[in-house]
Formats: structure tokens, sequence, C-alpha cells
């Protein structure tokens, strides 16, 4: 049984029907990329299957379950990258990272906490608030909440845009360990994904 | 469960510390709506009495009126409220240390000031005191009712002015109990407790129904 499934999804925005029947399960380990032009519903879709937007139909099956049954113990195994950081410009990235951690429910050290900002990259950067950062700085202190709190699912949104070559291979060789960890990734993005492992799956909206 | 509590309460806290305006500004404006009614109207001792209580309350519910459209409109923007709700943690607990840091910044503050402004008014020190009981006890509610109203009008176009309407009825009982325990207070001190204590039920209701009723509120505004 595939560890996550989706079953004839019906999305709509106000009466424009974004897409129907939308049937597709995934195994551990696999990475699928949401491809489609702009509009096509790709967001919608990813916030479906966090379950911050309800479909107009179909079901969303984690480990077999609805996850409108599972509730919180299905929020516990996702993390979620948007289109909007999700983080607070007047907090440092260590108290940034220290929220993400609680609301993960996980009891994290501040050691743990530099050592996830230091690994993606803001080793110096650590005590300044968020709102100095560039652009990409701000991205990676939003990659840094997917070290910090780990778990299974990982649902990122366009986590690509403005980030730096190095922020990009390091994303990249994030998505490869959380494979090859069995961990489970839907992503869009506009650019390719040069993943070294796994195995990835690939879904075309609005064709 | 109640870790979480406290880093959210602490997180709204340390926001507030470092962007004091927002802080600054319900507080002036209850100060500054109180002490344009003597000017206006009269700078009678016994008019001013009978006033007193009645515009402390309609001052207070403006001002915390005033700050409540940002509770949860700067998480919305920056894209925090998104995370807030994908928490494995109760939403309801979330809200409700969201409330708690909002009165702490914004109805606590007023209920400080409250001799100040009572003795603008002339105002008794039993008076006085009565009041600041009243706005300790009812200024809560005002912060739990009106974040229901604020998680419903969450990213709507003109969203301040329909919050009021929608708010500033509900409001009403609070005014109401909350001004009567003041008046009452001048004639017989023993006459204020059924005010109060209504007052405090009020807050109990308030306090199990609203964190609920916003948690679920916020969930329909972020589709």
């Amino acid at each position: 049984m595939s560890i996550f499934e989706v079953n004839t999804l019906d999305c709509r925005r106000g009466d424009r029907r974004l897409f129907a029947d939308l049937s597709f399960c995934l195994d551990a380990g696999t990475l699928l990329h949401v491809r489609g032009r702009n509009g096509s519903g790709k967001t919608t879709l990813l916030r479906a299957l966090c379950g911050l937007f309800t479909p107009e139909a179909g079901e969303i099956r984690w480990r077999g379950t609805s996850i409108r049954d599972l509730g919180d113990d299905y929020r516990r195994e996702l993390r979620y990258f948007g289109h909007l950081n999700g983080i607070k410009g007047d907090l440092t990235g260590i108290e940034n990272l220290r929220i993400a951690a609680a609301l993960a429910g996980l009891r994290v050290t501040t050691s743990a906490l530099w050592a996830a900002l230091a690994r993606s990259g803001l080793g110096g950067f650590e005590d300044v608030p968020t709102r100095m950062l560039s652009q990409g700085q701000k991205k990676r202190v939003a990659l840094a909440r997917l070290l910090v709190a780990p778990a299974p699912l990982w649902i990122l949104d366009e986590p690509f845009t403005a980030l730096d070559v190095d922020a990009v291979a390091l994303l990249q060789q994030l998505l490869t360990d959380h494979l090859a960890a069995d961990g489970l990734v839907i992503l869009t993005t506009h650019q390719e994904v040069a993943l070294t492992s796994g195995h990835i799956a690939q879904l075309e909206l609005g064709v | 469960m109640l870790r979480i509590f406290w880093s959210i309460l602490i997180r709204d806290l340390t926001l507030a510390l470092r962007r004091r305006t927002d802080v600054l500004t319900t507080l002036f404006f209850f100060v500054i709506v109180i002490s344009l009614f003597p000017l206006g109207v009269s700078t009678e001792r016994h008019i001013l009495q009978i006033l007193g209580p009645g515009v402390v309350w309609v001052a207070a519910l403006l001002a915390s009126m005033l700050a409540l459209e940002r509770l949860f409109a700067a998480d919305y923007d920056d894209g925090t409220l998104e995370q807030l709700l994908l928490a494995a943690q109760p939403l309801a607990l979330i809200t409700l240390a969201k409330i708690t840091a909002h009165w702490l910044l914004t109805g606590l503050p007023l209920v400080l000031i409250a001799p100040l402004v009572g003795m603008q008014y002339h105002l008794s020190a039993t008076a006085i005191q009565v009041m600041m009981v009243s706005l300790l006890i009812g200024t809560p509610i005002l912060s739990l009712i009106g974040a229901i109203g604020a998680a419903l009008t969450l990213g709507l176009r003109g969203g301040g002015i329909l919050l009021s309407l929608l708010i500033l009825p509900l409001y009403i009982p609070v005014l109401i109990y909350g001004a009567g325990a003041i008046e009452v207070s001048a004639i017989s001190l023993s006459d204020t407790q059924p005010y109060l204590t209504l007052l405090g039920a009020f807050l109990m209701v308030a306090l199990i129904f609203a964190p609920v009723a916003s948690a679920a509120a916020l969930r329909i505004s972020i589709e």
C-alpha cells in the first residue's frame, strides 16, 4: 500500500475548476515534481495536500487514513514551505527556528539551532533580525526549518526561487538525503531538479 | 501542551517589544479620547462624575477595537499564520496564547492607566477601584470576542470597518455591566458585586468558546 494516496481530487477557485479527478499514489522515497503553467493550480494542489485548502471532492490519505481524520497526527509528519517564507522579520534566525521547533512539538537545544543555521549557510547571521537579510537569506532561514524539525513528508512550493548556486546545491543535497531516508517530497518548481538518487515522479497540471 | 502556549506568548510579546509603537498607539488613543470629553462637553464636576464610567468604557471598547485588526493580520501577511495552522498542536491553544499576548499588550495597560483617567473625571477612590476591577475582568472579554471577528475578517478588503460592525454589538453586554458597576459603586459598594460576577461569568464563557471559535474561523479565512 502506498504511503500517500490521492483519490479523485477536485479543486475549484471560485467558479473556475482547476483540476478534477486527480488521483495518484506515492511510495516512500519518492519525489513528486508538480509541473504546469502559471495558474494551473499547483499551489492550490499543494495547499490541499497540506489540508490548508478544502477540495471540492476527493480524498487524501496518509498511511491509509484520510488526513481530515488524522488532524494533528498528519500535521506532525508534514513540513510545508510556502510562497511566503513564514518567518518573522523582527525575530532573529535562531528565534524563528526555536518557534518552528516548538510548533512541531520538538524540544531542540540552542546548539542544534545554531548548527542548522550554519548548515544552511547563515553562520554569522544568527543574531540579525531576519528583515535585515536578503530574499535568498530569508529563504535559507525557512529551509533551515526542514533541518530543525525533521518530518517524513515535505511539501515545498517553489523552493528554488531566489536561491543562489550554493543554496540550490544545499537544497538538492537535503532532498537527496531526505529521499534516501525514505522521506517523501512533493514540490513545484520551474527549474529542472537534478537529484543524484531517489525516484522522481512527474505530475503535469492543466493539460 | 503548555510549552506551545508559552512559546507563542513569548514570541508575540517579543515582537511587540521590538515594535513598541503599536502598543503605545492603543494606550494614547485611550487617553486622548477620554481627555476630549471634558473639553467638549463640560468641566463641571458633577457632570463629569456622571459621564466618567461610560466614557472610560466606550474608550476602552474603541481602543481594544483599534488593535484587533493587527491580531492575526501581521502573521497572515508573512505566512507565519500558515505555519501556525500546520503545527502539530491544538490551534485553539495557539489562538489563546495570541489572545493573551494581545490582552497583555493592549488591555492591561488600560487597566493600569485607569486611575489617571478616573481622576480627570473626579471619580472617588472607591469608584476608581471598582473601575480597575471591572476593566480587569472586562478587557479580556473584549480581546477574546474580538479575536473571533479578527479571524473572520482576515484578508478581506475593508476588513477593519466590517470588524467594527461585527464585533461592537457583541461588546454591548460588557459595556453595560462594566460601566454599570462603576455607576452603582457611587451608591453602595456592595451593589457592585452582581455586576462584577456577571462580567466574570461572561469572561468564563468567552474563555471557553472564543479560542475554539477563532481557531475555526482562521481555518476558514486562510483558504
